[in-house]
């Protein structure tokens, strides 16, 4: 662990900080809020983050919600590795927990919770892994991160920062209790592909 | 990881991440659709040459959770009861292109035959060969353990029976004291193994000293069709000195757990009203055993080929994951 550790370090030093703790905690703020008014309130509303990091943020969106009004249908986690699409070409994952919350999704409107959206496939793997949980009224999409170069036609509902990219540039998610600090970062991706196992880049 | 033969080739890492990865399996058992897209296309080949229920069934009901396509193979009633040697039947395999071969057999170490060969190119795993070796058992029975005592570190284990024939025994020999788990091995002298102070584990003649200090007791089948020759006076006194009834039971401490990898003989090794008793978990280790297959079954082939499953820790994989994804 300490060769990441070491390459985390490294990262940090030639990146640019774009979002920092308070940009972000007002960022989730107005997620949350557009969340409610979107959907005419919470009730029905079923937040699903996408381990690791959307997780929390699922998690730290919820804590909003119920700040504003306390009916909320649930807030959980939804791991997408075993419906991904690149599973053949790359080493086996470890897989995360999903936690579905009591009464499940059918008929709800399910919020898809990640930390950045790129690609698009990470999505696109949670929405046939839904498939099989059940069948919700409606699916949105909630990112703190957004930084284009789709390659599948997905679209997120709620963004925290559209911020534009080149491909060679990386985007990092910190967040206090798996990184020991809050922001959002991004580097020109080193050349030397050691470091790149660092932190939650992409 | 390509094969999984022994339960010695697994370090513990690789076991714990076997473990964790069943335990987010064995979640899928709760939904009401219990399958995932993850291995689609693939093969697998369940090679069996010597009987079983669960294990097959436990191995197909695996794969086939995991969408993977499932050949059933029985050595009765196919070309192996016209002579055809094992490695001709490996060859046809390889030829219908099989991902993974998961292969019981009565001889000790075909399975390592079948994947050191170079006959087939695909996974193996042992599912069980002749008295040497059952790894994903074993697996499971600590799988089972671990959903009810938590960590196995120092954990007691009495392993108790016909050891000197059992597969069972040896690979959860090895894979507990991987896990940091103490095993003890109680039978009478006839039935432990010759060498077996040479394992990582203890020994006992006397089963009423063991269990008291005992947080599992796994009651082990006597394998009267591996018998050659008599191990012990009779199936009576047998029972009496090391079968598992309910006033031995009451001796447990209050926490620990009956075991039993079945087929149960009742009444032999073990009493009916034991076997039923909410202290027994033989029930519950065969829906575990499936949501162990399907971890060993992912993490064998649902990466690239070449690739290492089982050395990343689960924290290690998230950074790992995220490199991939830009890519």
């Amino acid at each position: 662990m300490s060769a990441a550790h070491d390459s985390q370090h490294l990262t940090a030093a030639n990146a640019r900080a774009v979002l920092d703790e308070s940009d972000i905690s007002r960022a989730l703020t107005r997620i949350a809020h557009e969340i409610l008014e979107r959907n005419k309130g919470g009730r029905d509303v079923v937040l699903l983050g996408i381990p690791s990091r959307g997780v929390e943020l699922a998690r730290r969106i919820a804590e909003r919600i119920r700040a504003v009004e306390p009916e909320l249908g649930g807030v959980g986690s939804l791991d997408v590795t075993m419906y991904r699409d690149d599973l053949r070409f790359r080493p086996t994952r470890a897989l995360a927990h999903t936690d579905i919350p009591e009464g499940g999704i059918d008929g709800k409107v399910v919020v898809l919770v990640d930390d950045v959206l790129y690609s698009g496939r990470t999505i696109r793997a949670a929405l046939t892994a839904l498939d099989d949980i059940g069948r919700p009224r409606a699916v949105q999409l909630a990112v703190l991160v957004d930084r284009g170069h789709r390659e599948l036609p997905i679209r997120a509902d709620f963004v925290g920062k559209n911020l534009p990219t080149a491909t060679e540039e990386r985007v990092t998610v910190q967040l206090a209790d798996t990184d020991g600090r809050e922001a959002v970062l991004i580097a020109r991706q080193p050349a030397d592909p050691a470091t790149e196992a660092a932190g939650g880049a992409r | 990881m390509k094969h999984l033969l022994s339960a010695a080739d697994l370090n513990r890492d690789e076991a714990l991440l076997i473990l964790d990865t069943a335990e987010k399996l064995r979640e899928l058992a709760d939904r009401p659709i219990k399958k995932l897209p993850t291995l689609r296309g693939r093969t697998v080949v369940n090679l069996f040459f010597e009987d079983s229920t669960r294990t097959r069934i436990s191995f197909e009901a695996a794969a086939k959770r995991l969408s993977a396509d499932v050949i059933n193979f029985s050595a009765k009633g196919s070309s192996v009861e016209k002579g055809e040697s094992l490695k001709d039947t490996a060859l046809t395999l390889e030829a219908m292109g099989a991902d993974a071969v998961v292969v019981r057999h009565g001889a000790s170490g075909a399975p390592h035959r079948l994947a050191t060969s170079g006959w087939i190119r695909s996974s193996v795993v042992n599912a069980g060969d002749g008295t040497h070796e059952h790894p994903t058992q074993a697996l499971l029975d600590a799988f089972t353990m671990r959903r009810h005592l938590g960590s196995l570190e120092g954990r007691r284990v009495a392993i108790v029976g016909d050891v000197l024939h059992s597969r069972v025994a040896r690979s959860n020999v090895l894979l507990l004291a991987t896990l940091g788990a103490e095993v003890t091995l109680v039978a009478p002298p006839t039935l432990l193994p010759v060498g077996v102070e040479e394992w990582s584990c203890g020994t006992s003649y006397d089963l009423d000293a063991v269990l008291p200090k005992t947080d599992v007791v796994m009651m082990l089948r006597v394998q009267r069709e591996r018998m050659t020759e008599a191990y012990f006076p009779s199936a009576r006194e047998y029972s009496r000195r090391y079968g598992l009834d309910s006033v031995r039971m009451a001796a447990l401490p209050e926490h620990a757990l009956v075991m039993h990898p079945g087929p149960m003989n009742r009444g032999m090794e073990i009493s009916a009203d034991v076997a039923d008793s909410n202290r027994s978990v033989i029930v519950e280790q065969v829906t575990n055993g499936v949501a162990v297959r399907m971890a060993v079954l992912y993490l064998l082939l649902a990466g690239a080929a070449g690739s290492s499953p089982g050395v990343a820790s689960a924290e290690d994989a998230v950074p790992e994951q995220r490199r991939w994804e830009r890519a």
